[in-house]
């Protein structure tokens, strides 16, 4: 059964529940924030999306981002390497940092998302559901990929006057896990995990 | 549609599963855990305004060696260049390549400032009460939590400037101290607005009864 009433989460404002058609979103009669949206096949497209998602990320990682080309030489960097060589220089704590906002942080997501979803399309509420979903919020906040693209953007723009520059596979890859990770949140119910703890409680 | 916040009715909702609780009376701004999805459900955020505080302060203070001491260092043939994120700034629009000068303004000085003054304005605001537009208000609010972010791009930018350049002519670049100051400045600004309560804004509201 679902309540009847909801809470916004940015004024506290009590309001009605209400259904919404699909592909748009209940906002606060207050504030203007989003409380819910009613995204049609949510569960399955959550599911398939991460599960894209799943393959990108490793293709992402495993290939160089960015090469540059100074005469014979090439250098190529792909994102682990970046983290590993920021922490040779000594810079520990920003290299733990990229490493946690565009390799840690998307992986858990990825990994949360797959864990919840891909049972649940079999209606199935695996083991573990709720501590991930009670923690996916605070993941997706350090997931800073989106922002690392700009970064790449950059580098490419500063270096392009002094060398070749060469996009590498991983840009790419990147580039698509970007859109497939905001898609799969996006498009996230967890209603059907509330309801059957309902029905079991 | 029924008025007023959940807490005037004495409600609170579970921010992970939406599901609705009653607060136990006496319980006041106390933490209490939901009966469906077992998260702690904070009927307001704890101690939100002097943590926003705490955490907006250390960020000014972080925020000044960030500017003023090198973010790269860059070796060419034994020759050291230093470069804040200022001088950054200015030689990309002095090189006529004003696209990218831009950018790197807004991400690295034009974001952190911006976020820290709506903080710093809408924690003021709720000290005293402010009757002020509440609903641009919580507007502002949501802005700095979705900018901030964006000033990371500086540090990745280094991080690939680090990891590409080794070789050749083009030397050797290695991260400046101000990094981990511009790095600490945008996490603490992070924390600080979620730390920031933007419902202690509307608790504010002299609602007209009727
Ligand atoms: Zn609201
Ligand atoms: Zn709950």
């Amino acid at each position: 059964m679902k309540t009847p009433l909801i809470t916004c989460h940015d004024c506290d404002l009590l309001q009605r529940r209400i259904s919404v058609p699909p592909g748009s979103a209940a906002r606060c009669a207050r504030c203007g924030a989003v409380l819910y949206r009613h995204v049609p096949n949510a569960v399955e497209r959550t599911a398939a999306l991460a599960l894209a998602g799943l393959v990108l990320f490793f293709i992402a990682n495993a290939f160089p981002l960015l090469s540059i080309r100074v005469g014979p030489e090439v250098v190529s960097a792909a994102l682990p390497g970046a983290v590993l060589t920021l922490w040779a220089e000594g810079e520990h704590a920003l290299s733990a940092l990229v490493a946690l906002t565009c390799i840690v942080a998307p992986a858990l997501v990825l990994l949360f998302l797959l864990r919840v979803f891909l049972p649940l399309r079999r209606g199935r509420v695996a083991r573990g559901t709720v501590p991930m979903l009670r923690a996916l919020e605070a993941v997706q906040q350090w997931n800073m990929m989106e922002v690392f693209l700009l970064g790449i953007l950059v580098t490419v723009v500063k270096l392009v006057k002094m060398a070749t520059v060469i996009p590498g596979p991983g840009v790419w890859a990147f580039f698509v896990l970007i859109f497939l990770l905001a898609a799969a949140t996006w498009a996230m119910d967890t209603e059907v995990v509330w309801d059957r703890l309902e029905d079991g409680a | 549609m029924i008025r007023g916040s959940a807490l005037e009715r004495g409600l609170a909702g579970c921010s992970v599963c939406e599901r609705i609780l009653r607060i136990p009376p006496g319980a006041g701004h106390a933490k209490l855990r939901c009966p469906r999805c077992g998260a702690a459900v904070h009927v307001r955020k704890p101690d939100s305004l002097r943590r926003t505080w705490a955490l907006l302060i250390a960020a000014y203070v972080f925020y000044v060696p960030a500017m003023v001491l090198p973010i790269t260092r860059i070796t060419t043939l034994g020759q050291v260049q230093e470069d804040t994120i200022m001088s950054g700034v200015v030689y990309f629009v002095q090189n006529g390549e004003w696209p990218i000068g831009v950018v790197i303004f807004v991400a690295s000085i034009f974001v952190p400032v911006m976020k820290l003054v709506i903080l710093t304005l809408l924690a003021i605001s709720v000290h005293r009460r402010s009757q002020w537009r509440p609903q641009d208000r919580t507007r502002l609010y949501r802005i700095t939590e979705m900018v901030g972010r964006w000033s990371m791009v500086d540090i990745y930018v280094v991080t690939l400037l680090v990891a590409l350049v080794r070789v050749g002519e083009l030397a050797n670049i290695d991260p400046g101290p101000a990094a981990f100051y511009f790095a600490s400045v945008v996490v603490l600004t992070i924390f600080a607005a979620n730390s920031f309560d933007p419902r202690l804004i509307w608790d504010r509201m002299e609602t007209p009864r009727d």
